[in-house]
């Protein structure tokens, strides 16, 4: 394995494929304050052509974190198909980006080789793609889960409606979650945030939805976004839950740090598929992001792009209905500007199709970062156009119990405007029927919560 | 010598400015507005938007927002990004009759960019909670501006005096409140060792929202040591006029104190003890 070169007559060294793939990141202050990064724009470089000759059985035999030490990597390589990784593991990382990129190779192609590559390797291609390299290579892939409906439909966009109050006012929900189905933002779920995450509380918000959902009779799913033991205590009582959600992230210091492990996943999944509402086969709903691993101090000497990558390789496992990345919801100290976090969503939703996951976007920007609308609605537009799954729905744009910014209602009924995508199909049908929808477009009606009184 | 203000000047010049609004000032409206045109049912529409301060019922132009609603969401954003930057006002330090500590940051930059250095004391400020910090108490309160110094503003007078009473009605003993600059939430456990209190509880500003730049946070952990983990902490957010009010938060969070206390443990393992305890 080469680990040195030369460039511009500079002769570069690395230490090891951990650093090389630290050095090829794009560059992002996260990287920085973990002091990983390339300390010059043409080290950069140099990481990227080392990055580009270097075998996959190179990284396969490396793995960033040891196998023995984090059960992410276990995860990880325990689940890889050894014949089909066998086809490949001469591949250098230039080779598979081209491979992806060809026209000879599609959704078969790219379904095949990811279960063969570990997610290190995915996010190697990923550290050697532009924006419409990671663009046109997203478009090619589009995974299909089904819950209480099917997400991942050619030509159908969905989008997770999320009424969020202060204070869990159920009337004050209520209000922001018909608001957001008279613009048809609900068919990937209703998920709320709360703010109280006792089991009482969450089993109250669990039930509202539910009832909701019975009453008018809406084809979608039901989740309340608490901590998992929570939802799975609020679920042994009896309480409706059709999507169980958790956070993960790419080391396992990281995830202990979220009070969250394999045991308790494969708890959680086994409690949904006897005692959930929802007829599944997937039943779950991880969000992930770069930059957590950086903020809890678990990021093992790993960049937070691969990190990421390791979370999608850890998600699979339990096969999704939905997985949300919201790189930009940490601060500047992981992403600075606008720039970097375009960046981060776009390789994000690549790294996570490649991986075969039924993956949605939250492009999103905190008050403390130097980002703002604009920068979120041109991310937006992009992995919209890179075919994402599915985005958040948050009244005005503006979430009142996170304090952050994410796509709003408006927004959401924009993107599928834009490339003229259909709700689920389910939830289109319903759509029609209350009138809010007319031949994929919203009506007169739309937009008004009190068609539901 | 002092220039004596004279109060009708004062007076007409406010008069004036205020007569020129409708005349050529625009006095952009802070409330939402209603944008849904023609309504199902209009009462109920206005009762909904009071019942959240979410930004409903505003309508649209196509798929968009309309330009008033627009335009306010612009105006929140840039207000909230100039709090960010804001420094606390050393008379409610004063008022409080607070010490005043330091994180390592020297300055914004360096804290919003730099983790580590608002998670640790200043040398110096460590040498002086060795020396002035209540040792061996139940509690310790921290105060720290956070992302918001407008938070602490808004609630710490109301919140402080109803957390204390609430701890001495339950003759929970408390060490001191200090206030830390700059203090990140892991600056508590370093606190916590110093002083070897029981639980430490943060109050912390937090980064400013759209709809309040005003939001706290509080963050409880029980004799937290190096295998702490993010998940032991018990955290309660949005204590703002908005959310739940300081004062009530202040009983709330001295009754949870005595839970921590009682059960010896916070954050998900608190939970899971009092879901076994039915």
């Amino acid at each position: 394995m080469k680990l040195a070169c030369v460039v511009r007559k500079q002769h570069y060294q690395f230490t090891s494929v951990r650093d090389v793939l630290a050095k090829a990141s794009e560059e992002k202050s996260g990287d920085h304050m973990s002091k990983l990064a390339a300390t010059s724009a043409l080290e950069r470089m140099a990481a990227k052509v080392v990055l580009s000759e270097m075998q996959l059985r190179d990284i396969y035999e490396n793995p960033v974190i040891p196998y023995e030490k984090d059960e992410v990597t276990r995860i990880i390589y325990d689940d890889i198909n050894l014949s089909i990784y066998d086809e490949i593991k001469n591949w250098t990382v230039g080779e598979l980006r081209e491979y992806i990129l060809s026209f000879s190779t599609g959704m078969p192609e790219l379904t095949r080789i990811s279960r063969g590559l570990t997610s290190e390797m995915i996010s190697a291609t990923a550290k050697l793609m532009s924006s419409i390299d990671l663009v046109m290579a997203s478009q090619k892939m589009k995974h299909q889960a089904y819950c209480n409906t099917l997400i991942g439909e050619p030509g159908r966009l969905a989008f997770r409606c999320q009424p969020n109050h202060p204070i869990d006012d159920p009337d004050g929900i209520l209000a922001s979650m018909k608001e957001g189905l008279s613009y048809g933002s609900g068919d990937a779920v209703i998920g709320i945030n709360p703010n109280n995450d006792s089991v009482e509380s969450v089993t109250k918000l669990l039930k509202m939805t539910h009832d909701f959902m019975q009453k008018w009779e809406i084809p979608t799913q039901n989740c309340v976004l608490a901590h998992i033991t929570t939802q799975m205590q609020a679920l042994r009582g009896g309480a409706p839950i059709s999507l169980m959600f958790q956070s993960l992230a790419g080391s396992q210091r990281a995830n202990d740090a979220f009070g969250v492990n394999k045991e308790i996943l494969d708890e959680a999944m086994d409690l949904m598929l006897r005692k959930g509402t929802a007829s599944g086969p997937n039943v779950m709903y991880f969000e992930t992001g770069q930059g957590s691993e950086v903020s809890l101090d678990s990021h093992e000497g790993v960049d937070m792009q691969t990190l990421e990558a390791r979370t999608y390789g850890l998600c699979r496992h339990w096969k999704p209905f939905m997985v949300n990345n919201v790189s930009g919801f940490i601060g500047p100290e992981t992403l600075y500007d606008g720039r970097q976090m375009i960046r981060a969503d776009l390789e994000d939703l690549f790294m996570g199709k490649l991986h075969g996951l039924p993956m949605g976007i939250a492009p999103t920007y905190t008050n403390h970062m130097y980002a703002d609308q604009n920068d979120q609605e041109i991310a937006g537009m992009l992995t919209t156009l890179a075919g994402a799954n599915f985005y958040m729905g948050v009244p005005g744009g503006d979430d009142v119990m996170l304090s952050y910014q994410d796509t709003s209602y408006h927004d959401d009924a924009s993107y599928r405007e834009l490339l003229g995508l259909r709700p689920l199909r389910e939830f289109e049908k319903w759509l029609e029927k209350m009138g809010i929808m007319e031949n994929g477009r919203l009506t007169e009606r739309a937009g008004d919560l009190t068609i539901f009184d | 010598m002092m220039k004596q203000i004279n109060m009708d000047d004062l007076v007409q010049r406010v008069m004036d400015e205020l007569s020129k609004i409708g005349q050529g000032v625009i006095d952009f409206p802070e409330q939402k507005q209603c944008g849904v045109k023609n309504p199902n049912n209009p009462e109920a529409l206005e009762q909904a938007m009071k019942r959240t301060p979410a930004r409903i019922g505003i309508g649209r132009a196509g798929t968009r927002m309309k330009t008033g609603s627009y335009l306010q969401f612009r105006i929140d954003q840039a207000a909230a990004r100039d709090a960010v930057m804001k420094t606390i006002s050393p008379q409610l330090i004063e008022s409080l009759q607070l010490p005043v500590l330091h994180s390592r940051a020297t300055s914004m930059e360096e804290y919003l960019m730099n983790l580590d250095s608002g998670r640790m004391l200043s040398d110096e400020s460590a040498r002086w909670l060795e020396q002035n910090g209540d040792k061996n108490k139940d509690v310790q309160i921290v105060i720290s501006d956070g992302l918001s110094t407008s938070a602490c503003e808004a609630t710490i007078p109301d919140l402080l005096p109803a957390l204390m009473q609430g701890l001495s009605m339950r003759n929970i003993s408390v060490g001191k409140p200090v206030f830390i600059h700059k203090g990140r939430v892991w600056i508590q456990d370093q606190v916590a060792s110093i002083v070897n209190c029981k639980v430490v509880i943060s109050l912390i500003g937090e980064r400013p929202g759209l709809a309040t730049a005003e939001s706290l946070s509080a963050y409880m952990i029980y004799k937290p040591d190096a295998n702490t983990v993010e998940s032991d902490r018990t955290v309660i957010s949005n204590i703002h006029k908005g959310g739940t009010l300081p004062i009530e938060a202040g009983a709330y969070l001295a009754e949870l104190l005595e839970e921590i206390l009682k059960y010896q443990a916070s954050g998900v393992k608190l939970s899971q003890l009092r879901a076994n305890k039915g």
